[in-house]
């Protein structure tokens, strides 16, 4: 997911020819008080008139507590955006508030259902209520952390080996694998070192974050890398899903690869292994049925 | 010395017997810090000529105060490769009743030679050269003033003008060995506080860009290079100064150490990115005709497999032995491509010449893949279109597309295309590029054309490619 | 409609400059690298959206730098509200 500031058109413009999964058009922390006006007018005009191709767009509003948050959800929703993010995110009662919004605007153009919630967690609060947060709405399709600022609420700042973060990376993945959704981790805003960015990366695929957030599309590359799997491992995994569709259209309920018993969770790991190795375009969909 | 050539630069037009009507002619190694064009004119016009023809192998921005000397009568034609700044502008606008005559470095080479582009005085500034005319690009003292390397578009000049005068700020004792330019070539030698700004030649330090889409275009051009079939031991590469360009070299040199392949020869304007990679041993020689940096110019000046070539020699069509038709890979840029993958590097989508023409058709035609990086858009500027604004560089020379939108190879290239498909490198048409610009950017109008013709662009061969015409505000 | 001078937009390459103040009719001075070929668009966009938000009387600066038509529509707006006090969002 590949943060883009929403006052710059020249960056929104051509944001997706990087080929990020998802694009996040910034209103919040990246737009001085003075041009949200002007900003949210122009993220509206862009979603409405720019071809993204099939990447997802995502635009961060400001909190609903300020005077800006409900004209943002206005002006996003009716220009299509597929998820909002919403900044902040303490408790349940604050994602069915935005929910509330986003119902208001969908029935007044007719398309109630079409927009889906991100929420970032920034707090140690919104750690403490992560799952509360997961499960709050039937919109939300997952949750991210932003660092900075829970860092900064811990009383303590961000290390290069990311100590202070373990517990609420930990508790956000928990919390999205037991609400079902999906988890994205924090931004990492040194360009120049490329090692610790890979490191952080690593450290969260391990963690069993679903993607990275990312400031500049020289960081895609690091990531995919990261996330792609080896051929060795893709190989494995059609050989297990191979496999399962050969028992089920015999009837047996036992599977084995390779003389070792398949089981539910490994080709839950064999599935997603397809997946990531599909989205990072290294395997064609057809391949993968 | 008894035979000395040293003379004023008054004393030297005066030897050279140049009358009103005659070519003078110039080179462009000092690039933007060119000081010999303005100085040389500007006597000219105070000694009272009218009328002459300035045959340059490029101009640039820096020489604005040549569109006085136009007004004035002094200047009368102009022939170039490239026209840049203020006086593009002006010459766009209908400044000169004789179109401009815009040949490739080539085309340039070999219309000297041929006698199609007959030279009777030529001034060519020197970094270094002693009083008998012994003359070189290279600093041959510790405090030289000027550096600019190869001095491989003023050879031709040196060799076929009626007269030749070099004008140095570095005069150095006999004999200025190795030379570029021999003695027996030159006439007069004139000494001048500076022939060009050192700061303006080249760019120094090597810096990696740092621009995301350049990173893109360079990784997506890599690609196309290394599973095109041309990427085998022994290759010969060119590119270009663009952001793109220098990037993909980056990537080039990774993937020849991961599949220890190594280059036979770089060729055409050598930057510190080339000489890199020679001097780690992965380009074997460099074929320099024009330094484009300080690092390249200091390695020409020690390096003996890094060799200065001239115009002719590098890029000429009709000379079996310019390195062109040795050339296995070209990486060059663009202003505009059509759907017939006609190059334009001339004039701008405001109708208005603000480029050059360079080597570009020169290394297009004749190298075995030949592969244009541009953006499919500069801001509102669609780079890809339905026709050119002017053609330079003609379709059939020209293999692969490359932009941030996709990658485009010519129909008349079945076999790269296949290459690049086994590859998996995924491909588009040319026509969906220019498609895909229009529906970003909208139709625009016509250009604003009069018809006054201000430019004439030669093929390679002396043949008329293209007329530009004057634009109307 | 009564209007107040405003600015919107920036000169950052893909941006456009958007200067408004009070005038009779609509008048629009554009200064951009592309006029030759969209200046005729730039300004029928312009028009276009200040007459959507019902400005027949003013005078419009406009500075292109490269300006998309979706960012030229923004940057008109945000003058246009910024000139008038009337959002065009619910409050």
């Amino acid at each position: 997911m590949m943060f883009v500031p929403g006052n710059n058109p020249g960056m929104m413009a051509d944001a997706h020819i990087y080929g990020p999964d998802s694009i996040m058009l910034d209103l919040e922390d990246s737009v001085t008080m003075a041009e949200k006006d002007a900003a949210r007018l122009l993220v509206h005009n862009a979603l409405k008139s720019i071809d993204f191709g099939d990447t997802e767009m995502v635009v961060r509003i400001n909190p609903l507590s300020t005077p800006y948050g409900k004209k943002d959800v206005e002006a996003v929703v009716k220009a299509g955006v597929d998820v909002i993010r919403m900044p902040k995110t303490e408790t349940a009662d604050e994602v069915r508030e935005l929910e509330a919004e986003i119902i208001k605007v969908e029935t007044e153009i007719g398309c109630v259902g079409r927009t889906l919630i991100m929420a970032a967690i920034e707090s140690a609060l919104g750690v403490v209520n992560a799952y509360d947060i997961a499960t709050a709405s039937k919109r939300m399709m997952g949750i991210a952390l932003g660092a900075e600022d829970y860092s900064a609420n811990l009383k303590t700042q961000r290390t290069p080996g990311g100590a202070e973060l373990l517990l609420a990376r930990e508790s956000i993945v928990v919390a999205a694998r037991a609400a079902g959704i999906a988890c994205f981790d924090t931004v990492y805003s040194n360009l120049d070192d490329m090692e610790t960015f890979r490191k952080e990366i690593e450290l969260i695929k391990t963690l069993g974050f679903d993607g990275k957030s990312i400031i500049n599309p020289r960081q895609i590359e690091v990531v995919n890398e990261v996330f792609t799997p080896s051929q060795k491992d893709i190989d494995k995994a059609l050989r297990i899903i191979a496999a399962i569709k050969d028992a089920q259209a015999r009837g047996s309920g036992v599977v084995a690869v390779n003389g070792k018993m398949v089981d539910r969770p490994v080709v839950i790991r064999a599935e997603r292994v397809i997946a990531l190795a599909v989205a990072s375009g290294i395997l064609d969909k057809e391949e993968a049925l | 010395m008894r035979n000395t050539k040293l003379v004023t630069l008054e004393e030297a037009i005066h030897r050279s017997g140049l009358r009103d009507g005659m070519t003078i002619s110039f080179h462009h190694h000092f690039r933007g810090g060119d000081k010999v064009v303005n100085m040389v004119v500007a006597k000219l016009a105070e000694m009272g000529f009218k009328d002459l023809h300035l045959a340059a192998s490029s101009l640039s921005d820096v020489h604005a105060p040549l569109i006085e000397h136009i007004k004035n009568g002094v200047i009368t034609k102009i022939s170039t490769s490239g026209l840049r700044g203020e006086l593009a502008n002006e010459i766009s606008h209908g400044l000169m009743k004789e179109p401009v005559v815009f040949r490739s470095h080539g085309g340039r080479g070999s219309a000297i030679a041929s006698g199609e582009l007959h030279i009777d005085v030529a001034f060519l500034g020197a970094s270094s050269c002693d009083e008998l005319g012994n003359a070189s690009g290279c600093p041959r003292s510790e405090n030289a003033k000027s550096i600019c390397g190869s001095l491989g578009y003023a050879l031709p000049d040196a060799r076929y003008a009626d007269y030749v005068v070099v004008l140095t700020d570095d005069l150095v004792a006999y004999p200025n060995v190795p030379k570029s330019i021999s003695a027996c070539e030159v006439d007069s030698v004139v000494v001048v506080d500076s022939v060009g700004d050192s700061t303006k030649i080249s760019s120094g330090a090597i810096r990696d860009s740092k621009n995301p889409r350049d990173i893109l275009l360079a990784k997506l051009a890599a690609k196309v290079i290394i599973n095109s079939g041309y990427f085998t031991d022994g290759f010969s590469i060119q590119t270009g100064t663009g952001g793109a360009s220098l990037a993909a070299v980056k990537y080039i040199r990774e993937s020849m150490l991961e599949k220890g392949i190594k280059a036979s020869f770089a060729l055409g304007g050598i930057t510190a990115h080339m000489v890199k990679l020679h001097e780690e041993g992965l380009i074997e020689k460099l074929i320099d005709v024009q330094s484009f940096d300080k690092v390249a110019a200091e390695s020409i000046a020690h390096d003996q497999l890094h060799q200065e070539v001239s115009a002719i020699e590098y890029a000429s069509a009709n000379y079996m032995g310019s390195a062109v038709h040795a050339l296995d890979i070209v990486i060059l840029s663009a202003l505009e491509v059509d759907v017939n993958f006609n190059v334009n590097v001339l004039v701008g989508s405001d109708g208005i010449i603000r480029g050059a023409v360079g080597g570009h058709p020169d290394t297009a035609e004749d190298s075995a893949l030949s592969i244009i990086v541009c953006p499919l858009l500069r801001g509102r500027i669609p780079c890809i279109v339905p026709k050119v604004t002017t053609l330079i560089t003609p379709g059939k020379g020209v293999d692969v597309v490359v932009t941030e939108y996709g990658i485009a190879v010519n129909p008349g290239r079945p076999l790269v295309k296949q290459r690049l498909l086994d590859a998996g490198v995924q491909l588009t048409d040319i026509n969906d590029l220019a498609a895909k610009a229009r529906s970003i950017i909208g139709e625009p109008d016509p250009l604003p054309f009069g018809d006054q013709v201000v430019g004439i662009v030669m093929d390679r061969n002396g043949g008329v490619l293209d007329k530009i015409y004057n634009i109307v505000d | 409609m009564e209007i107040k001078n405003a600015v919107a937009g920036t000169l950052e390459s893909g941006d456009i400059l958007i200067q408004i103040a009070p005038g009779e009719g609509l008048q629009v001075d554009l200064q951009s690298s592309v006029a030759a070929q969209f200046g005729r668009q730039i300004k029928a966009v312009i028009a276009e959206t200040l007459s959507g938000l019902g400005i027949d009387n003013a005078y419009v600066k406009a500075t292109d730098k490269g300006a998309l038509d979706c960012t030229i529509r923004a940057r008109v707006t945000a003058a246009a509200v910024r000139a008038t006090g009337k959002d065009v969002w619910k409050d």
